[in-house]
């Protein structure tokens, strides 16, 4: 049997359709765009076409209005380096507690340099309070940064009116949607989002290639100087094959995103009952009302991630967790101490996350193989008794350092 | 993914001695909650002999977690309870053929349990010592309270003075931007300012007389004394974690050294001795390349002239 993906919010498989849009930019057309010859004139002209489709895929009213990049983590570097380079007298910036990495850590950084970080809080299903923001947005912000989707509950975000708000008062936004693109529509000309960030390898594309959406008139300067590639904007040679193949996943987003918001999510809704029928002290953590088609983050009281991953890895099903272990801190993800899971649960939590290569057969089989991973494991667990969680567990097990 | 040894895979898919054990008369609760790693180990120990006669585990923790706890489970039975009490966290990673640098705290986390239940057995208030804080040298598995006691300790000013005493940034370099930031909190605290430019305090040597420069500055004899003195200044750090190193031979620039103790089976030997060449080329201002005894026993073959 094969081994089934269920972690496509950490990446995704290639298309076939997108390796083989690239390959000719390996052996034959290998040309530098910026040539006048001919070995760089075709390759101009497939960076021209990847850019419409990038284009369609995000509602951007220009071409021009796509800078390539990287990844998602330079997008994001960019946008907030941006505006604080645009606006030297603006020394504070609103971010959420729950966003990537790739803004968290850089807004860290800046607060040593002497920024003002506001970090927008959440409620127990991961919900943004709108007051609070409203409350934040004035004109010493010199970039709001929120994410489209979480990539750990999948809990979507009012980017839209979010923007609105901060156009409203004369601040820039930015979003990072690597995980939205391609999940959800997406019409940026009709919206106030100055930046918004795009990651190629969460959407079938190769890794090691990403776009910022910057909308015409935006106030932007560049983080890399160079060469004139991306109208200055993003100096260095155009990884071109990978920007093919970048315009090409967005050429076949664009024809799935119906086939993801009912197929998709019908097989997520499968998995996630399926899980929660039958293994107790288990739920979904979130909003399960308001999220990307494709994710479902399930908490297992009184056992550890890593421990599910390991198990189900042996059982030929990938997955991801939210516990300290996966990664080496020492905190369970900072997206469920947000949302205040308990920690006997906040590093139980799991997260499948699922593309339109996956079978209902997969989920059929994922489904039957956790309740005995999940048994297995509290068998070994100080919380968990016979056949349940022991009388008041956080009395019952009290190790020494808290 | 972790790079986990069949060993912990082994121990983390058949644990051995799971569950309460009922008759216990020691029971250590340990770990963090909140790290996510948390053991609970019960002995019977024969009152008479002192021997542990039966020892079970619950933990509530990651894969190298309950790897620890099954291996300490193992290394303890019928032992006795003062020999059990000697048992270090080294003793469990090595049954397990290692861990990873940001695991060896389960290993650490299997001692304590011991200790705690142990105690418990004898009547004792176990006290714990533990601090804990985040990974900064992975490496050499030094996490950010050790560096900052240490800082505080001994008046530290500098990344290098750091990795001496710690070790911490002695391998890669790339947690150098972490070990300023700690030094830069702590000085600042006693009102002194990091400087990235300031040269950790050393000994100036003694001028050499003016008949050694005719040989390359030193003498045979003054350069084997100055390597000594490096690795002297070594060895207190590898004591610290239960290890020693001498000095076996110097054959021009290729330095033997033996390792001894805990740093002999220590997966971070090559780090070590990584450590000591970088020290040693630094001291002595020339390429050296330092070399684990055991390779004099086995000198290249020569080809025979004649």
């Amino acid at each position: 049997m094969a081994d089934i993906y269920l972690d496509n919010n950490a990446t995704t498989q290639c298309d076939p359709k997108v390796v083989e849009a690239m390959l000719p930019f390996f052996l034959e057309q290998f040309g530098n765009p910026s040539s006048i010859h001919s070995f760089g004139a075709g390759v101009g002209k497939a960076l021209g076409r990847a850019r419409k489709q990038i284009q369609a895929l995000l509602g951007a009213a220009h071409d021009s209005e796509i800078i390539l990049t990287s990844c998602g983590t330079e997008s994001d570097n960019t946008a907030i380096l941006s505006a604080l380079k645009c606006f030297p007298n603006r020394k504070e910036i609103i971010t959420t507690t729950v966003e990537h990495p790739a803004v968290l850590a850089l807004c860290t950084q800046l607060e040593k340099e002497g920024y003002t970080i506001h970090r927008l809080g959440v409620d127990n299903k991961g919900r943004l309070d709108l007051e609070e923001y409203k409350r934040l947005l004035t004109p010493n912000v010199a970039i709001v940064s929120v994410m489209w989707a979480n990539n750990e509950t999948g809990n979507l975000f009012p980017v839209v009116e979010m923007a609105e708000m901060a156009h409203a008062v004369g601040v820039q936004f930015h979003t990072d949607a690597v995980q939205a693109v391609g999940k959800v529509p997406i019409n940026l000309k009709d919206t106030k989002i100055d930046m918004l960030s795009v990651s190629g390898h969460k959407l079938h594309a190769p890794k090691g290639i990403g776009v910022l959406y910057l909308k015409r008139g935006s106030r932007f300067r560049p983080l890399f100087r160079g060469g004139h590639q991306e109208r200055g904007r993003r100096a260095g040679t155009e990884n071109a094959a990978s920007v093919v193949g970048l315009g090409k996943a967005c050429e076949l987003a664009m024809e799935h995103i119906e086939f993801e918001n009912s197929h998709v999510k019908a097989l997520r809704d499968r998995l996630e009952q399926g899980i929660l029928a039958q293994i107790p002290n288990c739920f979904v953590t979130g909003d399960p009302g308001n999220r990307l088609p494709n994710t479902a983050n399930i908490a297992f009281e009184y056992i550890e991630g890593e421990g599910i991953l390991m198990l189900l890895n042996k059982a030929g099903i990938a997955a991801s967790s939210g516990s300290a272990c996966t990664s080496g801190s020492l905190e369970p993800s900072h997206v469920m101490r947000a949302m205040d899971i308990p920690y006997t649960a906040a590093h139980g939590t799991i997260r499948f996350s699922l593309s339109r290569y996956n079978t209902q057969v997969e989920v059929d089989r994922v489904i039957a193989a956790m309740p005995p991973i999940v048994a297995e494991l509290r068998r070994l667990s100080p919380y968990w008794g016979e056949d349940g969680p022991v009388t008041e567990p956080e009395k019952a097990f009290a190790p020494v350092y808290g | 993914m972790w790079d986990y040894s069949d060993k912990v895979k082994e121990h983390f898919f058949q644990p051995r001695n799971v569950g309460a054990l009922p008759g216990a008369n020691g029971i250590g609760d340990v770990g963090s909650i909140s790290c996510g790693d948390a053991l609970r180990l019960s002995i019977i120990v024969d009152p008479d002999t002192d021997v542990i006669e039966d020892a079970k585990f619950q933990t509530f923790g990651c894969g190298s977690a309950i790897a620890s706890s099954s291996a300490l489970t193992e290394i303890i039975k019928g032992m006795k309870v003062e020999d059990a009490l000697k048992v270090t966290n080294d003793d469990i990673a090595d049954f397990l053929d290692g861990l990873p640098p940001e695991k060896m705290h389960c290993s650490v986390m299997g001692r304590e349990a011991l200790q705690a239940a142990i105690a418990n057995f004898k009547g004792e208030e176990w006290a714990d010592d533990h601090e804990e804080g985040a990974l900064v040298c992975k490496c050499f598995a030094v996490d950010e309270k050790l560096i900052e006691g240490l800082v505080r300790a001994n008046n530290l000013h500098t990344v290098q003075e750091v990795t001496n005493y710690t070790k911490a940034g002695g391998g890669c370099c790339a947690c150098h931007e972490g070990i300023e930031e700690i030094l830069m909190r702590v000085m600042q605290e006693r009102g002194e300012i990091f400087d990235a430019d300031s040269k950790p305090a050393v000994v100036e040597p003694e001028p050499l007389p003016i008949a050694a420069t005719a040989t390359g500055g030193m003498t045979t004899v003054q350069r084997i004394r100055r390597i000594e003195a490096v690795i002297e200044s070594i060895r207190p750090n590898l004591r610290m974690d239960g290890g020693d190193t001498e000095l076996v031979e110097v054959d021009g620039n290729t330095i033997y050294i033996k390792m001894i103790g805990a740093c002999s089976s220590c997966g971070m030997a090559s780090m070590t001795i990584g450590g000591i060449q970088q020290r040693l080329m630094e001291e002595l201002g020339e390429f050296i390349k330092v070399v684990p005894a055991e390779k004099l026993a086995q000198p290249p073959r020569k080809v025979a002239h004649g």
